[in-house]
């Protein structure tokens, strides 16, 4: 902070600041939160599971469970995660300064964060969401659940919206911020991957903010969409949630290749195989993600023709995700491998995904899926893509970056203890459930009978559970040894490739000193061999210009919270106010703050060049 | 565009920063309209499956008058190309064009929406046909009053702008505002291309 603001108080800092790299802090940890949460759920529903008609929670409980288990996971949990390396490691990938709109990703983070909470209130106002996070029709509509799934439409539009601002700030920012000479090849594929995941929240964030609306207002407001006695069509909202549902895939499973191509090269000392192969793949997977929706939906009955077009192109995605495993292979291949905890995750995240990938080739046969639908091999499948993929690749994620996120390193002893309990937890749990599935045991289902040989199997997928929930602790233990005991480390630890760890450290709020001119692929790396060892400059050293932090964009996510609110209050019976009253007079606070924001200017200030200059020292 | 302009008033302090804002914005901007694309594209697929799921209700062809329909594209359809007028003002540098066609711009509007609110009251109290009737009536009241939503809101808009320029003349802040603001008219009036076709033509012919 620049000697102006710092009077204020911590807190108040934290709530104000539009520092990109404060706000991929404050994603990791909320996202840690919901993770953590959805997590216990996990560890609920599988010991309710771990013996045939156990009464460790109720049918209704366990559907609650299962609802915010998979809707959490996914809104609050795995994607601000990514954010949070989105929003930290982007900007200086690119050797920019900041985001594009750095008032505007602060909003998009408090949006989020307080659609997440309302979402959370559903327990206070008579139990959560029970219809599964698909939210399939007529399952959720009036006639047939409760409140909970009022907090579920309201708490995702609401959290939604926060998506998308950030998507469009993060492709604004790829776009418009890179340091000269960064063009678009030469981008890390990290941030290729941000730019085209963001691409895919654009397009399928908003299919299912109208499909919440949609679900809203029927039940709401009484309209019909979905209700077939007055014309209404259920198949309607099938179509539109996988419209969105299936790219979402995509748009966490991107990110997550873009940490490991970044991971697996700087610990193969070796420049990442195929790079310009890898950027295609990734627009080909991207754009296939599109088409291929109604795989999701093949014993709906839409008929032969439409189930061979959805199962060949889904298909078709096997092709671009191979040429990504091979490259990455290829780029293990020969090189000096170093196996720390980043990239045993990364590594061991290549066979887990192909297991995942397998999997989803043989549910993609619409034939044979009419015996895997619903069953056990279902959930192994998405979980091997989702934790096997995903959750590997954010813990490689972590391990490699928190030395520039928070200046030490994590602890590698521990860090190695963690990676195997996981590791070995992980296939415990879900490799048998392909199995589970196979022998025919259904999907969201409470219990199971005895005698159906279910037994063993869904005791030792409960057991890996336990395994996993143990890695999580050591994980924490790490993270408290660490902040006190850890390795201080300068400002590239691992001698690594990208423009991330050419900034100083301890890391400034301006990121660089000087724009960084830059002349490669692989920038520092290049710095590396043919100069001196540091980004030569694009720019002469000069004041530098930081925007000023705000308070708006926490009270305007206040004011879409109350609203959010207000509109369920309609369906609350004897509600405490009008709730006409409080979802109007949210979003009026939101719309002043817009207003306040658009009429006043703010200049931001100036980071003299002494400061600069001291603070360069390292 | 706004370079145009800029030159004739002279630079600001920071004009390299200056420009990247606008370009950020400029950018953003082409980004939210791809996504608004999407959202109505969802509620027209909503339309196109629901419009013949009319239950008990009154259909289509018993409700809707296409004179009334045309005269609305008119009015809209002129209402872009007066923008289109005061953006051409503004590159000259003639700020009194650019507030009249603006104004203009408005009124149009203002009939647009005129005629809408007339239109629906009239399937509702005439027709019977309320939003609840079925899942035709609700889908045609989200898609078109969605679009009707975005009218109101690009009024709000622009009549600020007119209001909180006055007289401040063309300048390097105003003038990216008004150009990001007739843009957004023409993407409603696009929008209105489409629901004309799909809702009201095809509505008409039946099927
Ligand atoms: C790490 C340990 C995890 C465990 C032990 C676990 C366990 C479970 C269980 C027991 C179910 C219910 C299966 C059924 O009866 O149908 C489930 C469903 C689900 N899980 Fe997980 N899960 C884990 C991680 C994750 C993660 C990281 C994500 C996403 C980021 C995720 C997403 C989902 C989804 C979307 C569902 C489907 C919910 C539904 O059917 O509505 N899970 N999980
Ligand atoms: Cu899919």
């Amino acid at each position: 902070m620049s000697t102006t603001t710092k009077s204020k108080s911590v807190l108040w800092d934290w709530l104000t600041t539009v520092d990109h790299k404060k706000i991929g802090v404050m994603y990791l940890i909320a996202g840690t939160l919901f993770f953590v949460k959805a997590g216990v759920m996990a560890l609920f529903m599988r010991i309710q599971l771990m013996y045939p008609e156990m009464n460790f929670l109720s049918g209704q409980t366990f559907n609650e469970f299962i609802t915010m288990h998979g809707t959490i996971m996914l809104f609050l949990a795995a994607t601000p995660l990514l954010f949070a390396f989105m929003n930290f490691i982007v900007p200086l990938q690119i050797g920019a300064r900041d985001v594009a709109f750095p008032f505007v990703n602060a909003l998009g983070f408090w949006i989020f964060f307080f659609g997440g909470f309302l979402l959370s209130l559903s327990w206070f106002f008579g139990g959560g969401p029970d219809a599964g996070w698909t939210a399939y029709v007529p399952l959720s509509s009036r006639d047939y659940a409760g409140l909970g799934l009022d907090f579920y439409v309201l708490g995702l539009q609401v959290s939604g919206i926060g998506t998308l601002v950030s998507a469009i700030n993060f492709l604004v920012t790829i776009v418009n911020m890179r340091a000269p000479g960064m063009t678009m090849m030469r981008l890390p594929l990290f941030v290729w991957t941000t730019f085209i995941s963001s691409t895919l929240i654009l397009f399928a964030f908003t299919p299912l903010a109208a499909g919440l609306a949609l679900l809203m207002l029927d039940r709401l407001f009484e309209a019909q969409y979905f209700i077939t006695d007055m014309g209404g069509n259920v198949v309607l909202w099938q179509h539109i949630f996988w419209i969105f549902g299936h790219p979402e895939v995509y748009i966490l499973v991107l990110p997550a290749f873009g940490i490991i191509s970044e991971v697996i090269p700087a610990f193969s000392r070796k420049r990442l195989f195929g790079y310009t192969a890898m950027v295609f793949a990734t627009m080909l997977i991207a754009f296939l993600g599109f088409m291929v929706w109604a795989h999701h939906m093949f014993t709906v009955g839409m008929g032969p023709i439409a189930n061979s077009i959805f199962a060949i192109a889904t298909m078709t995605i096997a092709v671009p995700t191979g040429i990504k495993v091979f490259n990455w292979l290829f780029t293990m291949w020969g090189g000096k491998i170093t196996f720390n905890t980043a990239m045993l995750f990364a590594s061991s995240f290549v066979p887990t995904f192909v297991l995942g990938g397998v999997t989803g080739v043989m549910l993609a046969m619409a034939p044979v899926d009419h015996l895997y639908h619903d069953t056990y091999f279902v959930v192994a499948h998405f979980h091997y893509i989702i934790v096997g993929g995903i959750v590997l690749a954010l813990f490689a994620g972590v391990f490699y970056w928190y030395p520039k996120m928070f200046g030490h390193k994590l602890n590698e002893g521990l860090g190695k203890l963690f990676f195997w309990v996981f590791f070995i937890g992980f296939h415990l749990t879900f490799f048998v459930q392909h199995l589970l599935g196979l022998m025919g045991m259904p999907r969201r289902v409470y219990t199971f009978l005895g005698d159906q040989g279910l037994d063993t199997f869904n005791f030792i997928s409960t057991i890996g559970t336990f395994f996993m929930s143990a890695a999580i602790i050591i994980l924490v233990i790490n993270v408290i040894y660490s902040a006190f005991k850890g390795e201080r480390v300068g400002a590239d630890p691992w001698d690594a490739r990208t423009l991330e760890w050419a900034t100083a450290h301890p890391l400034p709020e301006y990121n660089f000193a000087q724009t960084p001119q830059v002349r490669s692929l692989d920038p520092l790396f290049y710095e590396k061999i043919h100069g001196d060892g540091k980004m030569k400059p694009a720019e002469p050293l000069q004041d530098i210009h930081m925007p000023n932090g705000s308070i708006l964009p926490f009270i305007m996510s206040v004011g879409l919270f109350i609203s959010g609110f207000g509109f369920i209050m309609f369906n609350m019976e004897n509600p405490i106010l009008p709730p006409i009253v409080v979802a109007v007079g949210g979003l009026a606070i939101t719309f002043i703050c817009m207003i306040v924001r658009s009429v006043k200017e703010d200049h931001g200030y100036h980071i003299p060049v002494e400061e600069i200059k001291a603070k360069e020292v390292n | 565009m706004a370079n145009a302009v800029d030159h004739s008033k002279g630079l600001p302090s920071h004009p390299e920063k200056a420009t990247l804002e606008a370009k950020n914005k400029f950018l953003g901007f082409w980004f939210f309209l791809g996504g608004e694309t999407v959202l109505f594209a969802t509620f027209f697929g909503t339309f196109l499956g629901l419009r013949s799921g009319v239950a008990d209700g009154p259909t289509s062809q018993d409700v809707f008058a296409l004179p009334l329909a045309f005269i609305m594209t008119m009015l809209l359809l002129t209402s872009s190309l007066t923008s289109v007028l005061a953006m051409f003002a503004m590159k000259k540098n003639n700020f009194r064009g650019l507030m009249i066609w603006m104004w203009i711009t408005v009124l149009l509007g203002l009939g647009f929406l005129g005629l809408e609110i007339y239109e629906f009251y009239e399937y509702v109290h005439h027709y019977g046909l309320g939003f609840t009737t079925s899942a035709f009536a609700s889908s045609f009241y989200t898609l078109v009053g969605l679009h009707g939503a975005h009218v109101v809101f690009g009024l709000s808009w622009i009549i600020t702008l007119l209001i909180r320029y006055r007289n401040s003349g063309i300048t390097l802040t105003n003038a990216p505002k008004f150009y990001v603001a007739s843009l957004y008219w023409h993407f409603i009036d696009v929008v209105w291309v489409f629901i004309f076709t799909v809702v009201y033509l095809l509505g008409v012919v039946g099927g």
